[in-house]
């Protein structure tokens, strides 16, 4: 069977499995909804919150990054899992023992203030909707890719898929499709990896194969420092990045993880305190499979292209270079007029992406029509590390599907968990809690599904129509958890002195200097965007690392307001003593 | 439940997550970061240490400290009589 059938039959039976999942786990309270009934097993719940976290951009853009920016890369390696440990020893167990269902129901009663809840309810959904928007679209290009559809298409498709399963199910419904989705990206992240570590090092475990010595006796990691440093780049373990940026970045990231709404609220599903810490272990094992096994994936690739590319005359490259050309995804220009590719330090384009024109060169690619002045020739595109995996590894038709169906199951779940705080946010934060505390459940379960179809409406209109800032996105999103959330969570369990007006203003504080840095420096809207560069960044960090001053800036703020304002009143006082203790977390479930 | 019993549980969970926080800290900012050209003149195989825990270790040093800590607290729950 050809790809393309493949590609059809493994796709299909994944979404016939996800659907079929939906209509057995059908929500009949909005307890069901908002937190699956509370009853998920730690382990289910370990499996869903992995796959809700890996993303598409996890799962085929990770390695690429790492790939292309070699120790740089560890930032999002250690900081998309270093947050779990956060998450598993300051926050989950204690917002399980609190037993509601969002993250501002918690700043809401913890901060005995309706203002509080209300910035906590913008935070959410702002940071949602900016991930989410990514994400429609990753749903959209993996269907165009695999496919063969427009991206519009695709995520046309993305939306009425995840529509059915959150418009059915809510969070009962998502959680056990999420279940099944991590099997299948798992899967399908790990077949290739393990036979290309097998090919590069004769080592079937990729995270041990990158530490190995290929066919001709050197290691695997000098050799390629060794390919890089011969041709000026930066040697691949050394990275470009300061160490105090590479800090801050990290950090924000790490604290970011910890206070994203969608990765908090999966902790409110559990039946137990105890199970909340639990599965936040298991959650942080099955993201470790992927992500100890993408830095060895990267070097594999990185090997592999340096080797294979470099002064090889284009008309003796092996053919899945000419193929991913004809997409789009590899460009290459003759600028010294040899016939042979260069791959140098440098972009190789000005703008982001090469601008293909009709015409052939004379050894036949494809021309583009803004080639830079770097001598750099070759352009390649990060995303080709995981897609073209399976075909450097001469593998079978199979495992390139199986490829597809992975991405898609990673794309999919992160966005159904993301739709899920928006649509809670609206029926349960807004319309519950502030504008009619009187309406029945029932009538608040169809609030909460239309909320859940209007939020895919609205997601899939940036998907279709992104913003100019979606490719900040990861940068904002995990800057505003970093300065809003965490700081107000944690002092809320672990002071008791922390009072409304202390967290209120912490927030706002941590969330504006987030947004003036990242507006400033990243999107340019306010000052001059000529002085928008490196040289005048704050101490030298980055706007994907100012997350971290942002919720230093929250911590001061709320510390020093509180001194000055009265404690809270001695009911707020209880709830901290009472979330503190383990037992007794049955009464606490429910309104 | 009386608050002097309260206190008690509370210091001991309060000292566990001192102690796993910082070997967190030392395992990601300190040995992948802060220290990591001191520690990438030590080799491990074909890896340069520091290196290594900034896109392995820190990971593997990650998943443990989360389960170690479910294990303390689970046995501190028991002695404080906390479980359910």
């Amino acid at each position: 069977m050809d790809i393309q059938t493949w590609t059809f039959l493994i796709v299909g039976l994944t979404f016939a499995l996800y659907i079929g999942i939906a209509i057995w786990t059908r929500a009949k309270s909005t307890k069901d909804f908002y937190v699956a009934g509370g009853g998920v097993s730690p382990l289910a719940n370990g499996l869903a919150t992995g796959a809700d976290w890996m993303s598409a951009a996890s799962f085929l853009g990770m390695a690429g990054i790492i790939a292309f920016s070699g120790y740089d890369g560890s930032v999002y390696l250690m900081g998309w899992t270093g947050g779990y440990v956060l998450l598993a020893l300051l926050l989950a167990p204690y917002l399980r023992k609190f037993g509601k269902f969002t993250v501002p129901d918690f700043i809401g009663d913890r901060y005995y203030s309706n203002v509080a809840r209300t910035v906590a309810v913008i935070a959410a959904l702002f940071v949602s909707f900016t991930y989410v928007a990514g994400q429609m679209r990753g749903v959209g290009v993996v269907f165009s890719r695999f496919l063969d559809v427009e991206v519009n298409t695709g995520v046309y498709i993305g939306m009425a898929v995840v529509l059915f399963y959150a418009f059915l199910g809510g969070m009962k419904g998502i959680t056990y499709t999420q279940v099944a989705q991590y099997c299948v990206l798992i899967f399908a992240f790990m077949v290739p990896a393990i036979f290309i570590s097998l090919m590069a090092t004769g080592n079937p475990i990729p995270q041990i194969g990158f530490g190995s010595t290929g066919e001709d006796g050197v290691y695997l990691l000098d050799k390629l420092d060794g390919l890089m440093t011969d041709l000026g780049f930066t040697a691949y373990t050394d990275g470009t990045k300061s160490t105090m940026d590479v800090f801050f970045i990290t950090a924000a990231l790490m604290m970011g993880t910890a206070g994203l709404p969608h990765v908090i609220i999966r902790f409110f599903t559990v039946p137990k305190v105890r199970d909340a810490r639990k599965s936040a272990g298991y959650a942080l094992l099955f993201i470790a499979i992927l992500y100890t096994t993408a830095p060895a994936i990267a070097v594999f690739a990185r090997t592999n292209l340096m080797e294979t590319v470099q002064d090889t005359p284009y008309e003796e490259i092996p053919p899945w270079f000419t193929k991913w050309e004809s997409t789009g995804l590899i460009a290459w220009t003759d600028k010294n007029g040899d016939g042979k590719i260069q791959y140098l330090p440098g972009s190789a384009i000005d703008g982001g992406q090469p601008q293909f024109v009709e015409s052939r060169g004379s050894s036949g690619q494809r021309m583009i029509s803004n080639a830079s002045t770097s001598p750099n020739e070759l352009y390649v595109d990060r995303d080709i590390t995981v897609l073209a995996n399976p075909e450097i590894a001469n593998l079978p038709n199979w495992v390139i599907a199986l490829v597809a169906a992975g991405g898609l199951a990673a794309a999919l779940s992160t966005a159904a968990g993301l739709l899920l705080v928006i649509s809670t946010s609206i029926s349960h934060d807004l319309i519950k809690k502030q504008i009619a505390p009187d309406i029945s459940d029932k009538k608040e379960l169809w609030i909460a599904r239309f909320s859940a179809m209007l939020a895919v409406i609205v997601a899939g209109y940036f998907g279709i129509h992104p913003p100019g800032f979606v490719a900040s996105v990861v940068a904002l999103a995990f800057g505003l958890a970093a300065s809003s959330f965490f700081p107000a969570i944690v002092m809320g369990i672990f002071s008791k002195r922390m009072n409304r007006e202390g967290a209120i203003s912490g927030m706002v504080a941590g969330l504006a200097i987030t947004c003036y840095y990242i507006a400033r420096f990243k999107l340019g809207w306010i000052g001059n965007p000529e002085t928008a560069t490196e040289a005048n960044w704050w101490w030298g960090i980055s706007p994907e690392g100012f997350g971290t001053v942002g919720m230093l800036v929250n911590f001061l703020i709320a510390i020093l307001v509180s001194r000055f304002t009265p404690a809270p009143p001695e009911d707020v006082q209880e709830i901290v003593e009472n979330i503190r203790i383990p037992s007794g977390v049955g009464e606490a479930i429910g309104h | 439940m009386d608050s002097q019993h309260r206190k008690k549980y509370w210091k001991e969970n309060l000292k566990y997550l001192t102690i796993l926080i910082f070997i967190w800290f030392v395992v990601s900012y300190g040995f992948g970061i802060l220290f990591v050209d001191e520690l990438n003149t030590i080799r491990m195989g074909g890896f340069k240490l520091g290196f290594w825990f900034a896109q392995q270790g820190s990971i593997y040093v990650f998943v443990i400290l989360i389960f170690v800590y479910v294990r303390l607290m689970n046995k501190l729950d028991k002695k404080y009589k906390l479980d359910e």
